[in-house]
């Protein structure tokens, strides 16, 4: 399967990352020799296997609905490249 | 006086414990190392006069009955440290300062131990030579020019060049095992959900293992005792009982059935990968253990089976870095796509875009079924591999590495040729089954080889047993002029 | 108000249009904390005054479940008569958006929760049964706030992580009462439950609605549309409206649908496509590594089974057998969990026919007026009951019972207090009574000639007279007898 250069623009625009026509060219073909390794798994055929769905054997573990989280407003802002004392601020989207 | 610097964790604590030399002159000893070490461009951040009150602090009330009590170490700049800067290696973090502490570091504090600094690594733990780090290429002390390997390639420098005594490092597909291997260093990836991954920047959830790196497999042992505990924070995290792995480690290992599986035996491996595997075969086969053949079917699948999984949850746990609540954000952008799309370009490097390109694909609608599902399937197989065989035999020996360390720069071009790396590692991975690499051999140019042993879940104690049984036995040293100090 | 539910088509030029509807209802869950961390659930708090490291997605934090979601949607799904599957699985949903942190959110894809089950609908003309198709368990995102700054979004993340239960319907529809009472048979039996509070205006319900239309007759399914986010009953029946009549109109143009997802703008009564076409999203669904799969026991299911209280359906056949009430009576007493104890406290105390007649007539009628919830209704279960009592045993009329009645809700007070102190008792005494007719028949003998030339109509100008003579305190029923009697001699 032949990975071309819409294929990754698409993409690229699917996992919100810019690409100039340079980036975009390199990384098809990275990704074209990448693809036609990863395929070796075609040789396989896994019809009646079932897909790993965990590595353990354990069933999910839970925890008792109590309140012992968040409050801690400054702490969570703190990183934040914009905000202001209560929100975090972002760029408005294009409707 | 001895140079203290050199001597293993073990002996290190057991002078603390003794008396014979104080916290504060450990820590001014390796700090000192670093200080002259900067060409190796081992540490992104230094936490040295950190380090130096903490020491004094310590020596001030000496609590002693601990595991670690008193020890400098420093730690890949993966684990989240509270109010210590972290980056995973990327510009995404580059001024990233968590407010919290990671689990696995919080273990080791608890047993006696401070921060020593944050070491290199490849960026968001994607490479295998530690060349992909906005920080900048770590050198191998074994030879200048030469990688470390990746991505715990930082942490395996420091390691062999004593800049801390021992440290930790995470394993996906082979992080911290290659690099061991590499620098003629010991490192375990332990049973997936044996060590928590609460706190650690996330790369590929169902494979990510933190394990230590130490210079022994004794200190192997002790440090992989502080750093198993539960943690109800993490869903994937098994509850057992804690093990004594240090008190425990014995080399006792007649009648332990080690098996050697023929489908690791790859086209053109190199004569003296070959000769370091028949010599394991030897140590163990002296040492009282049973040689085996087994067969482990799928081996060949590996590899693009983890080059499928690891990039699609990689490209999901990479989502959250969108300029809005932390890390980087471009100043570039008139409305909030424009803004994502610049803050990841500008603070994701190039193999990990690669990556999160080659995850969101396998994902995507209509690729599922055939790459995604494909590689869970795939993986399936080679657990069950694995289940087969231990029924037969407690261990599985094989060459870590199909190299010894390469060049910088030497395999940046080809990402295939890079991946290919990890053709040993990786199947470990996938299954989810603890593995250690011990340094066993060394090649012409007198660079290390590393002999892995793969072993049952939660069955650290025997791997550490038998790694330990090939550390007496293999006849390998390593001493290196310390070329680097300025 | 029984109206005929009538067929709802679309007349269009040329054909009459069905429409068939799907809703996938949101629904908020009441737990103290959220799906899989700590944080508090409450509503109003000050911005991201309940958000966790967790809910904001910092590096290396991981989710835990909360048992007691995963019980109230096991709760929800008996409610629903459904399936509980004992092993489900929780998928990563990935896009980006500025109030989802995580950049994907945690739900349930190929294995939920709960499978099919059914709905009970009480329609005027009969009931239908509405299909479930499955109910699963998801994170809700935070909050994004567009109208503070002119040029930023503001970005609150207490919501972001709360449980919901996303609740699908198969696309049973037909028309706006349909879904009216869908939604709120739903929101009845998340109520009685105690699983949802099913608090529209604060968004702890919402629903997505697919809308396809096609010809009467035809078995096909059309193409549909789904209009996001519709956060109350009314615009959900003016979106379905304005979309279907959109649809048929393209159709009978000629044109087709597009499979696409819209919006219904509240000002202008509209659906309208959601911009980027190109930016379908992909949401590249897969099984979320930090979380195993969820196993349920069959046990948990049969002791929360067990423990279950009675729910609509159940209460009305009960109301209808054992109180004797008709299907419609039994049918609006049970709508809600509050009105159904109010009812059954005053039935407790008087009559239970009498009963639901105040409650549906003059209690509602209060109620309304005033914009009022029975929760806060001026006029308690217990007091109504007394005053239905008073009414039954005969020591007041019926009459006087609405004046009584009227006083309560402005003060409160025990109706009993009220006809003391007011003195309304009802006038009982025969004696008294024929004392007072036979004056007033002294008085009026001209329309006692008239009455019994057969002019029967003046009956009524008596029974009136008593009551201004007694001040409508006379028992008319008492009244009407000696009334007769006496006019017969």
């Amino acid at each position: 399967m032949s990975i071309d250069k819409d294929k990754i623009k698409h993409v690229a625009k699917l996992a919100r990352i810019s690409l100039d026509e340079k980036k975009t060219d390199s990384l098809t073909k990275d990704l074209s020799s990448i693809f036609k390794f990863i395929e070796k798994l075609n040789e396989l055929n896994t019809k009646n296997i079932e897909p790993l769905t965990s590595i353990l054997n354990e069933p999910l573990r839970s925890r008792t609905d109590e309140i012992n989280d968040g409050k801690i407003k400054d702490q969570i802002l703190e990183n934040s490249p914009k905000k202001n004392e209560e929100f975090f601020i972002v760029p408005k989207v294009v409707d | 006086m001895t140079d203290i610097t050199k001597k293993s964790l073990a002996q290190i604590v057991k002078a603390i414990k003794g008396k014979e030399i104080s916290s504060t002159e450990v820590t001014a000893a390796f700090i000192k190392n670093i200080e002259k070490s900067k060409k190796l461009n081992a540490f992104i951040t230094t936490c040295s006069d950190e380090a130096m009150k903490n020491a004094k602090e310590f020596d001030k009330n000496q609590k002693l009955d601990s595991l670690l009590p008193g020890v400098p170490i420093a730690v890949k700049d993966l684990f989240c440290t509270k109010s210590i800067k972290t980056t995973a290696g990327s510009k995404m973090l580059e001024n990233f300062i968590p407010t919290y502490e990671s689990t696995i570091t919080k273990n080791l504090w608890s047993e006696g131990a401070f921060l020593l600094g944050k070491l290199n690594c490849d960026e968001y733990a994607m490479g295998s030579s530690n060349e992909t780090s906005f920080y900048g290429n770590v050198i191998n002390p074994i030879a200048d020019q030469t990688v470390p390997g990746g991505s715990s390639g930082g942490s395996a420098s420091a390691l062999v060049a004593d800049l801390t005594p021992a440290t930790i490092g995470t394993d996906t597909g082979g992080s911290i095992r290659q690099p061991a291997s590499f620098t003629g260093t010991v490192g375990l990836k332990p049973t997936y959900g044996l060590c928590s991954r609460w706190g650690i920047v996330a790369f590929a959830s169902s494979l990510d293992q933190a394990g230590p790196m130490t210079k022994t497999v004794e200190d192997c042992a002790l440090m992989l005792e502080a750093m198993a505990t539960f943690d109800k924070k993490d869903s994937t995290s098994i509850k057992k009982k804690k093990e004594n792995y240090f008190k425990n480690l014995k080399d006792d290992i007649k009648g332990i059935k080690i098996g050697i599986p023929k489908e690791y035996r790859v086209d053109n491996m190199p004569k003296e990968i070959e000769i370091l595997w028949e010599n394991g075969k030897k140590i163990l086969k002296d040492a009282g253990a049973k040689i085996v053949d087994i067969s482990l079917n799928h081996t060949k699948y590996a590899l693009p089976a983890y080059y499928i999984v690891a990039p699609a949850e990689a490209s999901s746990n990479l989502a959250r870095y969108d300029g809005i609540k932390y890390g980087h954000r471009s100043s570039k952008g008139s409305n909030l796509i424009e803004m994502y799309e610049n803050t990841r370009s500008e603070g994701f490097g190039d193999e990990v875009k690669r990556r999160i390109l080659i995850g969101t694909y396998v994902l995507s609608s209509g690729y599922y079924d055939a790459y995604y599902l494909k590689a869970q399937k795939v993986r399936k197989l080679i657990k069950e591999d694995f289940d087969e065989s231990f029924k037969n035999v407690d261990a599985i020996l094989t060459p870590s590495t199909p190299s010894s360390a390469f060049k910088i720069g030497e395999k940046k071009d080809d990402p295939i040729s890079m991946y290919l790396n990890d053709i040993f590692t990786v199947p470990a991975n996938l299954a989810g089954i603890p593995a250690i690499s011990i340094p066993s051999g060394k090649d012409k140019k007198d660079f290390p080889l590393g002999l892995q042993l793969i072993g049952k879940p939660l069955d650290e104690q025997k791997l550490l047993n038998i790694a330990l049984a090939i550390e007496k036995r293999s006849g390998f040293k390593q001493s290196l002029k310390r070329w680097w100090e300025n | 108000m029984s109206k005929k539910n009538s067929e709802y088509l679309i007349k269009g030029d040329k054909d009459k249009w069905e429409v068939v509807i799907g809703l996938e209802v949101h629904a908020q869950v009441i737990s103290n904390s959220k799906l899989f961390s700590g944080s508090s659930t409450k509503f109003g708090a000050n911005p991201n005054t309940q958000v966790s490291l967790v809910d904001s997605a910092f590096p290396g934090m991981l989710p835990v479940i909360n048992k007691y979601c995963v019980e109230q949607a096991v709760k929800t799904g008996l409610g629903l008569n459904a399936k509980i599957n004992l092993h489900s699985v929780f998928d990563r949903k990935n896009y980006f958006y500025a109030d989802l942190p995580q950049g994907y959110q945690i739900s349930q894809y190929k294995n939920p929760i709960v499978g099919e089950g059914k709905v009970v609908l009480d329609l005027p003309n009969g009931s239908k049964t509405i299909g479930i198709e499955r109910l699963h368990l998801e994170q809700d995102a935070g909050k994004s706030i567009h109208d503070i700054d002119p040029n930023n979004t503001y970005v609150d993340l207490n919501r972001s992580g709360i449980a919901l239960m996303e609740i699908v319907s198969k696309p049973d529809l037909r028309s706006l009462d349909e879904v009216n009472a869908y939604v709120k048979k739903l929101r009845s039996i998340m109520r009685y439950l105690e699983t949802c509070d099913g608090n529209m205006q604060e968004g702890s319900l919402r629903a997505d609605v697919n809308v396809s239309v096609r010809k009467l007759g035809e078995k096909k399914l059309g193409t549909r549309c789904e209009i996001k986010n519709v956060n109350s009953i009314k615009f959900m029946q003016m979106a379905i409206d304005y979309e279907a009549k959109r649809q048929v109109g393209l159709l009978e143009d000629g044109k087709s649908i597009d499979q696409e997802t819209r919006l219904f703008d509240t000002k202008k009564n509209e659906t309208r496509s959601m911009r980027s076409k190109e930016d379908a999203h992909d949401y590249r669904y897969f099984p979320d590594p930090d979380l195993l799969p969820l196993k349920i026991d069959q046990k948990l299911i049969d002791d929360i089974k067990k423990k279950l209280p009675e729910l609509p359906d159940q209460k009305k056949d009960r109301f209808i057998k054992e109180y004797a009430l008709t299907p419609y009576e039994a049918n609006v007493l049970v709508s809600e969990k509050e009105i159904s104890d109010y009812y059954e406290e005053v039935a407790k105390f008087s009559d239970k026919k009498l009963a639901a007649t105040w409650i549906m007539g003059d209690l509602f009628a209060l109620l309304n007026n005033k914009d009022l919830s029975i929760a806060e209704s001026p006029v308690s279960a217990k007091n109504l009951g007394k005053l239905i009592k008073s009414i039954k045993s005969g020591e007041i009329s019926g009459r006087i019972a609405k004046e009584v009645f009227e006083y309560m809700t402005q003060s409160g007070e025990d109706p009993k207090k009220i006809i003391e102190s007011k003195g309304l008792k009802q006038q009982s005494d025969p004696k008294e009574l024929e004392k007072i007719i036979k004056e007033i028949l002294k008085k009026n003998q001209k329309n006692v000639e008239k009455y019994k030339s057969g002019k029967e109509k003046i009956f009524g100008f008596f029974v009136g007279e008593v009551m201004k003579i007694s001040k409508g305190k006379a028992n008319p029923q008492l009244v009407n007898e000696i009334l007769k009697k006496l006019l017969k001699g």
